[in-house]
């Protein structure tokens, strides 16, 4: 019996292009992942491009036009599993700043002929749109967790993708907190692991670049920010940015506002 | 008693690494005092001390040049003997079976240099999780039965310590290879030695010594009394576990699930804390698979996920299994205390949450019991 490969595409709606990047950037594991896979559609890395159904798509970026709804809708009939990468795939993305704004407006001041412009409202993750069968955080999105999903997939196991802090990550590595030692802001104790703690392993805190943990206290965060003397601007920013439309950063980004 | 000086205290970390030892002690990094390998009293913290307060820690100089003014950095010893990650096993496919391979890779030998009253009792509380007969921890057990202990007793304590009510400090009472204390007193600068087993003494005796003067005894007694007396906190144990196991339902549970994060930092910090999930990892090809070990926590959702779901959702429920299996159950479980007041997770929960002043809260607010 010939064991057939199970079909891979990589899919892009507004987006940078960084997260589907990583899989290229897997430069020790990619011959790995490609004996495991075929490589079916992916026309960053190929112009071979195959039709659908697959059996796993990978899909960064966010929804932002009505013709990303078209392709996601597209997409998701021709993918026994979905899985969403990256922040902008999951959250929104930094694009998502747009939600708070007229987004009218900013075409009339960018575009010279705003008309041919077709865009939504909002940026929003894919979830808005279809079912997702799996989320991979981050922005970008570690590698090695992509490589771990697939490799996951391809074993048929869970993948060992924890959902607690960034703290966890930090006390695993030795790292020295950066709130308590240093009285720096920090999103670490409400923000999903998965960078293994990058920006605290160079004395910095947290952004949140991985967007919310699975029971975030952002409040009880953000008022311990203000007693280490931050103010409300400086609070709803570092709740505002690649995760900023993720629930509980936005909530918490909102009722810092004014 | 002996009397060491400070060309002495170099040469004990010689003998040490003569003898095979990797001697960890306390160094300075990232704005706090940490343990680290050593090769010299250089590497000391020399004229620092710490400020410890709940959610902070910053270091200061001293006018003197003291070695051992600091009291307890956020790593306690146990990442040396239960560490962060360890490798249990690896396994091989082989035709339709799999052979598993657990070779035994040599063992590091720990010489630790400055523990604290309260982190020996630490280790002696794991020790009772971890060599328990039937569960014996291999890993652990086979590093902690090389470890060289040499104490020392606290002459200064912080904000956020509380040994003295938990009766574990700030003297080291047994169990240790050497203790020492330092005094610092007019021009001079020495440390009282007291030998704890035969180890010890054998160390001892290749160092140059002097019997220690009752002046000299009763100047390292003050010095440790002064560390007791200027302690601020405290943890009233009276019937403790009594009062925890019957306020389960206590409203006190959702007013601190409110504050805390769940992040995890009073766990990882805590030197007795000593929960792990097994993670079971394979190559893409599948032919080969590795489990490990890695630190885990109460306070993390997935902890308690299980077959069919999760038995600890809400945070209240994860605060309130953090507090009562470490005053409460620990003592039925392994016959002590899991607390040795060390004040780490006050120092060092990012939004300040006091272990001694919920106790204190919940005392003082009794259960609205309506049976």
């Amino acid at each position: 019996m010939v064991n057939k490969k199970p079909k891979l595409a990589v899919f892009k709606m507004s987006s940078c292009d960084g997260c589907q990047l990583s899989l290229l950037d897997a430069e020790d594991e990619l011959l790995d992942v490609l004996a495991g896979v075929d490589m079916a559609y992916f026309p960053e890395a190929s112009s071979r491009m195959m039709h659908g159904p697959y059996d796993i798509g990978l899909v960064e970026g966010s929804i932002t036009t009505p013709r990303n709804v078209e392709e996601i809708r597209q997409i998701r009939k021709e993918c026994k599993a979905l899985i969403a990468i990256g922040a902008c795939a999951t959250a929104g993305g930094i694009q998502a700043l747009r939600n708070w704004k007229d987004t009218r407006e900013f075409t009339k001041i960018v575009y010279a002929s705003p008309e041919y412009i077709s865009t939504l409202d909002r940026s929003m993750p894919i979830s808005a749109f279809v079912h997702v069968d799996y989320e991979l955080r981050g922005c970008p999105i570690n590698k090695y967790q992509l490589i771990e999903v697939l490799n996951a997939f391809l074993n048929r196991r869970k993948p060992n993708i924890p959902s607690y802090s960034v703290c966890i990550d930090c006390k695993l590595k030795g790292n020295v907190c950066v709130m308590v030692a240093h009285n720096q802001m920090c999103l670490g104790p409400v923000t999903h692991s998965g960078c293994n703690a990058l920006c605290p392993s160079y004395n910095r805190g947290c952004f949140g670049c991985y967007g919310p943990m699975d029971s975030p206290n952002t409040s009880t965060l953000a008022s311990q920010f203000r007693q280490m003397g931050y103010g409300k601007f400086d609070i709803m920013n570092i709740f505002r940015n690649y995760n900023c439309y993720a629930e509980a950063f936005r909530k918490e980004s909102e009722a810092n506002e004014k | 008693m002996k009397i060491l000086d400070k060309i002495n205290l170099e040469k004990l970390i010689g003998i040490l690494k003569q003898d095979g030892y990797k001697v960890i002690g306390p160094v300075i990094k990232d704005g706090v005092i940490l343990y680290d390998e050593i090769d010299s009293i250089k590497d000391l913290p020399e004229g620092w001390e710490d400020e410890q307060e709940a959610a902070s820690y910053r270091l200061k100089k001293t006018n003197d040049k003291s070695l051992f003014s600091y009291v307890v950095g956020p790593q306690s010893w146990k990442k040396f003997i239960f560490p962060q990650r360890l490798r249990l096993w690896k396994a091989k496919r082989e035709g339709k079976g799999f052979s598993v391979n657990s070779t035994k890779e040599s063992k590091p030998k720990y010489a630790f240099f400055g523990v604290r009253s309260c982190e020996l009792n630490a280790i002696f509380i794991q020790d009772k999780v971890f060599n328990n007969g039937m569960f014996a921890d291999s890993y652990y057990n086979e590093v902690r039965d090389n470890i060289l202990i040499i104490s020392v007793n606290c002459t200064r304590s912080a904000g956020t310590c509380f040994c003295v009510s938990m009766k574990t400090g700030p003297k080291a009472k047994n169990r240790f290879d050497i203790s020492l204390t330092e005094v610092i007193k007019n021009e001079e600068h020495y440390f009282v030695l007291e030998e704890g087993s035969p180890r010890g003494s054998d160390i001892t005796t290749q160092l140059e010594t002097m019997d220690a003067s009752e002046v000299q005894i009763k100047e390292a007694d003050d010095a440790i009394n002064n560390a007791a007396l200027k302690m601020n906190r405290s943890m009233n144990t009276a019937g403790l576990k009594e009062l925890l196991y019957s306020n389960h339902d206590h409203p006190i549970w959702a007013q601190i699930a409110s504050k805390c994060l769940s992040c995890s930092n009073c766990t990882m910090v805590c030197p007795t804390c000593f929960c792990s999930n097994m993670e079971d990892t394979t190559d893409l090809s599948g032919n080969n698979t590795e489990r490990w070990r890695r630190w885990d926590s109460c306070f993390n959702l997935d902890y308690s996920k299980v077959t069919g779901g999760n038995f600890r959702t809400s945070g209240k429920a994860r605060y309130r299994q953090w507090m009562t299996h470490k005053l409460a159950s620990w003592i039925d479980q392994f016959g002590t205390s899991g607390c040795v007041g060390c004040g780490r997770c006050i120092t060092w929960c990012p939004v300040g949450i006091d272990i001694t002043k919920e106790i204190e809260n919940l005392r003082n607010s009794p259960m609205p019991i309506t049976k």
